[in-house]
């Protein structure tokens, strides 16, 4: 299960940022998830709940997620492809392209600070 | 004061981030690409599902792909068995075990790089953990993904695994010798269904057994090295 590897990742960027604010705690994280990111929600959030309570500073914290629905474009018109049709442009006939859907990326994090 | 959200709160600072979760294996991956920029070698990232006919695609090409320099770094959880069914037919190999880990990274290929037992190489297979998922998501400085796809796995794998598919610049469509013993399976709809989540997927159709397709994949892999194969467009997504 590739998410424990994602909270990982993402404790050690969250942690050597509160430590450079000199924050007392961290209290949210928000986390944007594309819908083709290839990392589960429900599986991302079990995994920060286990790895939260090894970093000091995030016991208390909450994880926010941000879903992202994927979206395809023709490269060439812009045109937005439907759910489920083939990715190439009906008009221009140019393979289409994710214009947004891949996602997983660490938006914000809220800091309590003395 | 809490500015985002206006709590009231004086202790509460928001900082914006908006950085990739995966960063620094992506820096690794970078590091990784120059690695193999400057040895002059195309690094294939293969994956596909346990079983899918990866290994035997790789022992195939080398009996196959006449005076090129291959090697091989074969990920595992637990053995270094495809690494020694690779040398066996003349691929130096390093095996990569994994433990527990699903994939492969930058970081492990990039270990592995420094103890291969090659000078200089023209190709370069890393052979992927078996898994339709999370291989897809970790850049390893790959010069092309490549997906096994075999047809006893049935039709509908690249609907229900979009994201491995999204990222293959080739699909091989493995073990085609048994189509004639699967009457379900219908390549049209397979096609199809590779069409709804890759755009402009380039496929061959392949089996080690019967040699099938064997041609087309050399030409393929040297056409990457030259700069002419590739998808039918770029590919590539919003954040990648
Ligand atoms: N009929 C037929 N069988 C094949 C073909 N290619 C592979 N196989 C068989 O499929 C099985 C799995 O092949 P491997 O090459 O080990 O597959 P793999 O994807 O490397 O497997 P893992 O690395 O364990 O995930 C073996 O029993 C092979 O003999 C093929 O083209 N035709
Ligand atoms: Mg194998
Ligand atoms: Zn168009
Ligand atoms: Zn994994
Ligand atoms: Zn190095």
């Amino acid at each position: 299960m590739h998410e424990y590897s994602v909270v990982q990742s993402l404790m050690q960027r969250v942690e050597a940022e509160a430590l450079a604010h000199k924050a007392r705690a961290v209290d949210r994280i928000t986390v944007g998830l594309g819908e083709l990111s290839g990392v589960d929600p429900e599986l991302l959030l079990s995994a920060f709940e286990l790895f939260r309570q090894m970093v000091p500073l995030c016991r208390n914290a909450q994880l926010q997620i941000r879903e992202i629905p994927a979206a395809w474009r023709c490269r060439v018109c812009d045109t937005e492809i439907s759910k489920g049709e083939v990715l190439r442009c009906k008009i221009c006939q140019k393979p289409a392209q994710l214009a947004c859907g891949d996602e997983i990326l660490l938006d914000r994090i809220e800091l309590e600070v003395p | 004061m809490c500015e985002s959200c206006g709590c009231g709160d004086p202790g509460l600072v928001p900082v914006e981030i908006h950085e990739r979760i995966l960063a620094s294996n992506d820096e690794r991956a970078a590091h990784n690409r120059q690695h193999f920029a400057g040895a002059g070698m195309v690094a294939i990232n293969l994956m596909g599902s346990p079983g899918a006919g990866k290994t035997a695609v790789l022992e195939t090409t080398a009996r196959r792909s006449g005076e090129k320099r291959l090697g091989a770094m074969t990920g595992d959880l637990a053995t270094e068995r495809d690494a020694e069914r690779l040398k066996a037919v003349g691929i130096p190999s390093v095996g990569i075990t994994t433990g527990s880990a699903c994939h492969l990274d930058a970081t492990l290929v990039h270990a592995a790089l420094h103890d291969a037992p090659w000078n200089v190489l023209d190709f370069l297979f890393i052979e992927n953990v078996g898994n339709l998922v999370c291989p897809a998501i970790y850049d390893l400085g790959q010069t092309a993904n490549v997906v096994a796809l075999s047809v006893t796995e049935g039709v509908d794998k690249p609907l229900k695994y979009p994201v491995m598919f999204r990222v293959a610049e080739l699909v091989l469509i493995t073990k085609v010798d048994l189509l004639p013993h699967l009457p379900g399976v219908e390549m049209e709809e397979l096609y199809a269904n590779l069409a709804k989540v890759t755009p402009g997927p380039r496929i061959i159709e392949f089996s080690a057994v019967s040699g099938v397709g064997v041609k087309e994949w050399i030409r393929w892999l040297e056409g990457l090295a030259t700069g002419r194969s590739g998808k039918a467009a770029f590919i590539g997504g919003a954040s990648s």
